[in-house]
């Protein structure tokens, strides 16, 4: 079980608490009417899906409720950063275990 | 060789030390005609159909591991078509009435055995979901029908229907043609027959790009064992086709989950079927050496980590003791992972790609084992003539844009 480190409550809990969201930092359309039927399809459908640093999105479903991102390896399943969505997305060289 | 009675008899007699290797393991050619990439089940069997179907027998089949190392040695070998959709009811069906006639086919044991699939219900809403799977694979001919609890005892004696279960058996629908297969046989069966035909095995090499010429057509793939040039590739890399295919540029709507499984220690025979449970989610079969064979479920998040979280496991072995009480003192002697390729509509991908020469069959989620015969044969005819086969046309990759889904999300037995 993963431990998830919530940027809002600055505590480290069980995944158990958290509900995963998917990939990060996806944006909708902003005229979805204007977009082509293959734009929207990768907005709806496609998904990046990596090997390695994956940026996600969370929810502490049983803490504060909110969503935030994090980013995990997908091989270690180490999280190397969780971060506030507000907060733009940290560089993925830049990042260790000890960072957050 | 052929098995035979008189090969197994001098065989046996010569302490089953003289067998032949099986298949040929021969230095990748520098061009081929089709490259196939996975070795597992799927590419094995899309490379077997390529030459005895289309006669196209200058193919190989790169596997970056051992033959049947990823998703076909590491599932629960169910095999059932009772789909609801009538795209999936043709092509599962294709692969039961394949698997049928698999052993013979190949000379080599599959080990299929159709002991019978029982699908449990827990809730109203099951039971109006398992009637309606019920009533629509019976209007395309294929077997499932409608069992009350006492009933489901009967066809399963150690299962437990007492009401005072928090998720009590309220019924059951059960496909009697459904079953198991060996896994490995699966795999092994498909290389021993290809590489008869003259498709090159090549394990130990691990794809590492996908040359596209100047026409953005496919070229070449580059490989740990050196550069193979081909006109045709096929990916058939389950939980890493986005990896594979972003090779060559192209995105894919896959996610990648670990999905676990685990075996208790041996004991006598004791379940006759396979019993699954999409409510509480467990399944159980057991092997022929005597293991209960337990599925699981996925992770939460996407990973290529082949383990998975304990707490999923426990989860379903909570369920299992639940159902089968008799169970509860058995030990766990082995649980693992595999990485499943998942896609919006749980439902696969077979056919073309936006780049010429490139193939795709992925898609299979948590219940590919049970299409392989079926995926491979209509994905081995796409490849071959570079149409898609009527089977295989709904589930092509343009459904994501045209909106033609194909919603199997409740048929998929794991709760999604």
């Amino acid at each position: 079980m993963l431990q998830i480190h919530c940027p809002y409550c600055r505590t480290e809990r069980p995944e158990s608490e958290f509900r995963y969201g998917g990939e990060a930092h996806i944006s909708r359309p902003v005229e979805p009417a204007a977009v082509s039927d293959a734009e929207w399809a990768d907005f709806l459908y496609m998904r990046s899906n990596p090997k390695g640093i994956h940026a996600e999105r969370w929810r502490h479903i049983h803490g504060c409720g909110r969503f935030f991102n994090s980013v995990r390896h997908t091989v270690s399943d180490r999280i190397l950063a969780t971060y506030k969505p507000d907060e733009p997305r940290p560089d993925p060289k830049a990042l260790s275990r000890g960072d957050r | 060789m052929r098995f035979s009675l008189l090969s197994l008899a001098r065989n046996a007699l010569s302490g089953n030390k003289r067998w032949p290797a099986q298949w040929r393991a021969p230095e990748p050619k520098a061009e081929y005609d089709a490259i196939i990439v996975g070795g597992g089940g799927h590419g094995l069997g899309t490379a077997y159909y390529l030459a005895r179907e289309h006669g196209l027998r200058n193919v190989a089949v790169v596997e970056k591991g051992w033959l049947g190392g990823g998703n076909t040695g590491r599932n629960t070998t169910i095999i059932r078509s009772n789909y609801l959709w009538e795209e999936s009811e043709a092509i599962y069906e294709l692969s039961v009435k394949l698997w049928e006639t698999l052993s013979d086919e190949l000379n080599y044991n599959v080990m299929y055995s159709p002991r019978g699939v029982m699908m449990l219900a827990h809730t109203v809403h099951d039971i109006q979901v398992f009637k309606r799977h019920v009533h629509a694979n019976r209007l395309a001919g294929i077997d499932n029908e409608w069992l009350s609890a006492e009933e489901a005892q009967a066809f399963c004696p150690p299962l437990n229907i007492s009401p005072t279960l928090r998720y009590p058996v309220l019924g059951a629908a059960l496909q009697r043609r459904g079953g198991t297969a060996r896994h490995d046989a699966v795999a092994w069966g498909y290389a021993r027959g290809a590489s008869a035909l003259g498709v090159d095995i090549i394990e130990n090499c691990e794809v590492t790009a996908i040359r596209r010429s100047a026409s953005g057509a496919v070229e070449a793939v580059e490989t740990t064992r050196g550069v193979i040039k081909t006109k045709k590739v096929g990916v058939v890399a389950a939980g890493h086709t986005s990896v594979l295919m972003g090779m060559a540029g192209v995105r894919m709507p896959l996610e990648s989950y670990p999905l676990q499984a685990l075996v208790s220690e041996p004991i006598k025979p004791v379940m006759p079927c396979v019993v699954m449970s999409n409510t509480v989610h467990a399944y159980i079969s057991q092997s022929d050496k005597g293991e209960l064979v337990i599925g699981a479920g996925t992770d939460a998040y996407t990973s290529y980590s082949q383990t998975g979280g304990l707490h999923v496991s426990a989860h379903t072995l909570d369920a299992i003791c639940d159902l089968f009480p008799t169970f509860r003192r058995l030990r766990m002697l082995r649980n693992w992972g595999g990485i499943v390729d998942v896609t919006p509509d749980r439902s696969p991908i077979i056919g073309l790609t936006p780049v010429p020469g490139l193939f795709v069959n992925c898609g299979w989620g948590t219940g590919g084992f049970k299409a392989t015969p079926g995926s491979a044969y209509v994905f081995a005819a796409t490849v071959a003539r570079g149409v898609p086969h009527p089977i295989a046309a709904p589930f092509a990759l343009e459904r994501f844009t045209t909106g033609r889904l194909i919603d199997e999300a409740a048929a998929a037995a794991v709760a999604h």
